[in-house]
């Protein structure tokens, strides 16, 4: 179990998902190169962040639950929770200070496409780890609402995702205790990273590249007064 | 690469600036002179009588725009700074390497030996636009000196004699600085350095450039979390920013140096721009000023290939790069701080 002073941002995961090094300058050199994706997001989020809750008839929608989990030691907040009133207790809670049985459903909101990779099903996942901790209900499936096309997905929160999401948690934890950047490689990523200005990967990766930087530069000096 | 933002230099006395939503208001008497958008600006330069109201220094702070105030001549007065933001790690490890006194000492000569090759530059650069001038010996020969130089400073050294080369390599560029003036030499003449005050026309504009360019390097170091205050080459000394010191070492010959001299050459000011004060300290006019600041932007517009990076760069963000560069040396990125040499 982790204290409440350990616990880490769920939207880490995210970016150690995609890269070690892009968790490493967010979360250990604390930059942030807002491009126009991430101002995007933000706006998206600002909305969908506003706690409060909405009530339609048999569906309540909470908007920027604050989430956590001590046995992973993750913390974050999620987008919209809709409760679902239903009549069977497998799967429902009671709310506090209102009756009847409740079953969450996570609705995540992501701009843009549904990506290819597994970040934001592991996220979502996370979330939902979280959410049954606290609330102590089993949550097997959770959505996204993705900003193009304009329509939600179900993700079924499997054995093979929760493992995925907890060994990165674990990995998360490791990585944040040693507080060391991982070295920059170049790859095809780099190209849609919004840190790719601060990351430097090219020169980064250049190992002695300083030193017989230097070197030549004396002896360019050398040569042209030879 | 990141956009080179504008800088704001507001230069009318009395002028008053405060924040409508996302933009900078300039008010003169009342009457507002000028609407920019927060977003486009990287920094702001008050001289002399012009203030901020306090809901516009929160929003340049939130949104990373140095606010400098300096004194109607360009000293420096104080600047606003929003939470200290950046990263502790860096700042750590910043300090950790400068209270080791080896790898402060490779830092410094990496300092020196820019600061060398490209004063270096200054001078071929001159010799090759005027051979045929009884002068531009002198210039060669000062160039092989400096050459030597950078011989010397080759392998790493105790920091002693890293400053004890620099301040020869100083004494050299400088005996020869005045070859550099080939127009108004009456007005423009160049016998020493003078600082604290300037005490000559040539030593009034090099002093005001680089307080122009002190204050960019300055944000620049901030904005990646780097403490200015802690340098390497410059030792420590309450209220000096010796890491913005270092940095501009780089920058001074090529950028402040060579301004100064095409400022004179090409006329653009004028000895009756300057005033000699009762003390034989020198002030230039407002005019005057207003020509360094608007040829200053200027030349911050201009793009230069990073020998380094092999990027272009705008000239302008220079400080920033090497910051940054800075930055992923001491994080342990890169093997050593490449800095920017000027071919």
């Amino acid at each position: 179990m982790y204290t409440e002073d350990e616990l880490l941002p769920i939207s880490a995961l995210q970016h150690l998902a995609f890269c070690e090094r892009q968790w490493a300058l967010i979360h250990l050199e604390g930059v942030w190169e807002e491009n126009r994706l991430t101002a995007e997001g933000r706006l998206l989020h600002d909305r969908s962040h506003e706690p409060e809750t909405e009530v339609r008839g048999d569906l309540r929608i909470a908007r920027g639950l604050r989430v956590r989990s001590l046995r992973l030691g993750l913390v974050g907040k999620a987008d919209v929770v809709e409760f679902q009133r239903i009549p069977d207790a497998k799967e429902a809670i009671q709310l506090e200070g209102v009756p009847g049985l409740w079953k969450p459903l996570i609705v995540e909101y992501k701009r843009g496409h549904p990506k290819i990779g597994h970040e934001d099903e592991v996220q979502l996942c996370a979330q939902a780890l979280c959410l049954e901790e606290m609330l102590g209900v089993s949550i097997p499936s959770g959505s996204f609402f993705y900003g193009e096309p304009r329509r939600r997905y179900e993700v079924l929160l499997d054995e093979a995702l929760r493992g995925e999401t907890e060994r990165l948690t674990a990995r998360l934890h490791q990585l944040n205790q040693a507080g060391e950047t991982p070295p920059a490689q170049y790859t095809e990523k780099c190209r849609s990273c919004s840190l790719v200005d601060v990351c430097l990967p090219k020169a980064a990766g250049k190992r002695g590249g300083v030193r017989s930087y230097l070197a030549q530069a004396i002896a360019r000096a050398e040569e042209e007064t030879a | 690469m990141k956009h080179l933002l504008n800088t704001l230099y507001v230069m009318t006395q009395g002028a008053y600036l405060s924040r409508e939503g996302e933009t900078v208001l300039v008010k003169v008497d009342g009457e507002t002179k000028l609407r920019v958008p927060v977003h486009t600006l990287g920094g702001i330069v008050c001289f002399g009588v012009a203030s901020c109201s306090p809901p516009l220094m929160g929003l340049c702070a939130e949104r990373n725009v140095a606010i400098s105030f300096l004194s109607e001549r360009g000293r420096f007065l104080a600047r606003v700074e929003g939470p200290v933001s950046g990263n502790v790690l860096l700042r750590r490890e910043q300090y950790r390497q400068a209270d080791n006194k080896e790898s402060a000492a490779e830092l410094a000569r990496v300092m020196v030996v820019v600061k060398v090759a490209n004063c270096r530059t200054v001078l071929l650069r001159a010799a090759r636009e005027r051979p045929e001038q009884s002068e531009a010996k002198e210039l060669l020969d000062t160039a092989t000196h400096l050459a030597q130089l950078l011989q010397e400073l080759a392998d790493s050294q105790p920091i002693d004699s890293v400053r004890g080369r620099e301040g020869d390599a100083a004494r050299r560029y400088f005996s020869v600085f005045d070859h550099l003036i080939t127009v108004q030499k009456e007005d423009f003449f160049f016998r020493e350095r003078s600082r604290r005050p300037p005490l000559d026309n040539m030593n009034a504009l090099l002093s005001f450039l680089y307080t122009l360019l002190v204050h960019d390097v300055r944000s620049a170091l901030e904005g990646v979390g780097l403490d200015p205050a802690v340098g390497y080459l410059h030792a420590d000394r309450p209220g000096r920013p010796g890491l913005a010191l270092d940095i501009m070492e780089e920058f001074r010959p090529f950028l402040a140096d060579r301004l100064v001299l095409s400022l004179v050459n090409r006329q653009q000011v004028k000895g009756k721009g300057f005033r000699k004060t009762e003390t034989g300290a020198v002030t230039m006019d407002d005019e005057t000023r207003k020509e360094v600041v608007v040829a200053y932007q200027k030349r911050k517009q201009e793009e230069i290939q990073h020998p380094f990076l092999g990027e272009k760069v705008a000239i302008g963000l220079l400080p920033h790069v090497q910051a940054l560069l800075l930055a992923r040396y001491l994080r342990g990125d890169l093997d050593g701080y490449p800095p920017f040499f000027w071919k």
